[in-house]
């Protein structure tokens, strides 16, 4: 089968290609960013999914599927590019798939979808609606894309969509949201505060991708690893030193002496849990994680 | 944690380690109950259960001892230290132990320390869908279904009931699982309410902040009655009209009031063990 893949470059992206390789597809790759090192395999084309050489690879190359990584998930990255991407890349993506004949299209969601409150359950199911857009505006644009590319499915039911939302992702790559919280040798907590952590090994990740893809998976579904930690002990796992700090401080401190420059609704992502329940996902699929908490921490810890 | 500087009672720990639960590699349950902080607080918490406060407990074997259930009780004494005693008579009295998850109010989780002391030992706002899955995976909830309008009962009313929530007969209904009445006695003599203060409390993001006869929020060492009925079975499917599961509620009010009066009984001295009807 041959799968195209926006957002190649990224760590995801790149062990995804990757995986699809050895399950014997052919790999097309869109991505503004360079791939140094790529397989040969892998035919490579550096343009914004927006913009017309990216609908060109779609014109020629006819991809039986198509994955959408190609969105901006950094909390830190907060220009008004960020917005464009996810969500008109999100359109751009949905309308090739249409317009060129492909299958079957994944976007790769993220699970702080649900957002985090104190009143929310653990275990998010599908059906639940995204909280996190009232408290956290910056994630509102990853929403939208999230229900948009949702919308295909009635948009158009030709194509099988499949929407994740998957957790966190850390392994050896040490790229990702919660990696680059993890980065520092002191991590900054808020105090009296202790959420549990969904994660998963990048590898899992990858690998779950790819069988949502062998598996012509269509809806929308939460994808998980092993059972959520609490944050300080991840902290303390991954050999870094927590560091509590008053939550009217820590907001005040954002982006200066040492604290992570993150928007201020990210702080209830430090405060309450986001975790999902993946049962559905693994009902459709069989998938089974390979790296416990233990080892996936670890396999971060390690690569540094 | 500063928990580490808590000391571990060892038979505390034996009891923790019975605990029907799942830990992962890192002595941590799927819904986040950790066990090596469960052990401290609760060796700590043994000490006001058993020898500050004192609980004389009755009927403790009409609690499934495996299996789902939903204990249900009265509220009194200004703070839920109800729920604290039943947590205990559970924990440390239980053969097996079990650890109920109480249904705790929205405003909990919003205080640091409190948040995540919570987060630890497996409380959670009280949430329908938190409730439901609990109960599916076979676990004890707790709910006092007369909410923080019970905590504030002023001290003259402490066993009265006041209006029941309807949210837990629902959840009886749609996961099939037994009720287990509960009667506290004793709450108002350890926190007698005077007056709340629902001002203050909003300023504070509580519901209210209760003064006790001599002013301040601390309990007084009191001898206190719990007494667990026989489970209660309600057949339906959790979607019956408001009026049908609201006399449900009824059934399960008159009986929660009618172990309160025995209890009161057996704290006057009316009434000895062997009268009691649970």
């Amino acid at each position: 089968m041959k799968v195209l893949v926006t957002g190649i470059s990224g760590s995801l992206g790149r062990l995804t290609a990757l995986r699809l390789l050895q399950h014997g597809h052919q790999v097309v790759g869109i991505d503004r960013r360079p791939w140094p090192g790529a397989p040969e395999e892998v035919e490579l084309f550096q343009a914004d999914i927006r913009k017309r050489p990216a609908e060109e690879v779609f014109r020629t190359h006819r991809p039986d599927a198509a994955i959408h990584m190609a969105t901006v998930t950094h909390l830190v990255h907060r220009s008004p590019d960020r917005m464009r991407v996810n969500l008109y890349g999100t359109r751009a993506f949905i309308r090739h798939c249409h317009s060129y004949g492909v299958k079957q299209a994944v976007f790769v969601g993220r699970h702080t979808f649900y957002g985090a409150a104190a009143d929310s359950p653990l275990y998010h199911t599908e059906d639940e609606p995204p909280m996190s857009a009232r408290t956290f505006q910056e994630l509102a644009d990853l929403v939208a894309a999230d229900l948009y590319a949702a919308s295909a499915l009635w948009r158009y039911p030709g194509i099988a969509t499949c929407v994740l939302r998957i957790v966190y992702t850390l392994g050896p790559s040490r790229h990702g949201t919660l990696a680059t919280f993890l980065r520092g040798p002191n991590v900054p907590l808020v105090m009296g505060f202790d959420p549990l952590i969904h994660f998963i090994h990048e590898d899992d990740a990858a690998a779950a991708i790819v069988t949502a893809l062998d598996h012509r998976l269509q809806g929308i579904f939460n994808v998980s690893g092993p059972s959520p930690v609490p944050l300080s002990t991840v902290v303390r796992a991954a050999g870094r030193r927590p560091l509590a700090v008053p939550e009217t401080l820590f907001k005040l401190g954002l982006g200066r002496v040492g604290l992570p420059s993150l928007p201020a609704g990210a702080v209830d992502h430090l405060k309450y849990p986001i975790v999902v329940d993946s049962d559905a996902f693994r009902l459709a699929t069989g998938f089974t994680y390979q790296f416990d908490e233990r080892e996936t921490i670890n396999s971060f810890r390690r690569a540094q | 944690m500063l928990d580490n500087l808590l000391p571990i009672d060892p038979e505390v720990a034996a009891r923790i380690e019975a605990l029907d639960l799942e830990f992962n590699k890192f002595g941590v349950d799927p819904y986040g109950i950790d066990k090596n902080d469960l052990i401290r607080f609760v060796s700590a918490f043994a000490w006001f259960y058993r020898f500050y406060f004192k609980v004389d407990v009755y009927g403790l074997d009409n609690v499934p001892s495996r299996g789902r259930g939903i204990l249900v009780g009265n509220h009194s004494g200004g703070v839920a230290i109800d729920g604290a005693m039943v947590m205990g008579s559970m924990l440390l009295d239980a053969e097996p132990p079990r650890l109920p998850h109480a249904m705790l109010d929205k405003f909990i989780h919003q205080f640091p320390g409190a948040s995540q002391f919570m987060s630890r030992t497996g409380q959670f706002t009280g949430n329908p869908d938190q409730a439901k899955r609990l109960l599916r995976a076979d676990r004890l909830i707790l709910a006092f279904p007369e909410g923080a309008r019970g905590t504030a009962k002023l001290a003259k009313d402490a066993d009265s009931l006041v209006a029941f929530g309807t949210g837990f007969m629902r959840l009886a209904l749609e996961t099939n699982s037994p009720i287990v009445p509960f009667g506290f006695v004793g709450g108002g003599e350890a926190l007698p309410t005077v007056v709340n203060l629902r001002r203050l409390g909003r300023l504070f993001g509580v519901p209210y902040v209760p003064v006790t006869k001599w002013v301040f929020l601390v309990p007084k060492p009191t001898r206190f009655q719990l007494l667990y009925g026989k489970p209660m079975y309600f057949e339906g499917t959790g979607h019956e009209r408001d009026e049908v599961v609201g006399a449900m509620v009824e059934q399960v009010k008159e009986r929660i009031g009618d172990l309160i009066r025995q209890g009161r009984q057996l704290r006057e001295k009316q009434i000895s063990e062997e009268d009691l009807v649970l």
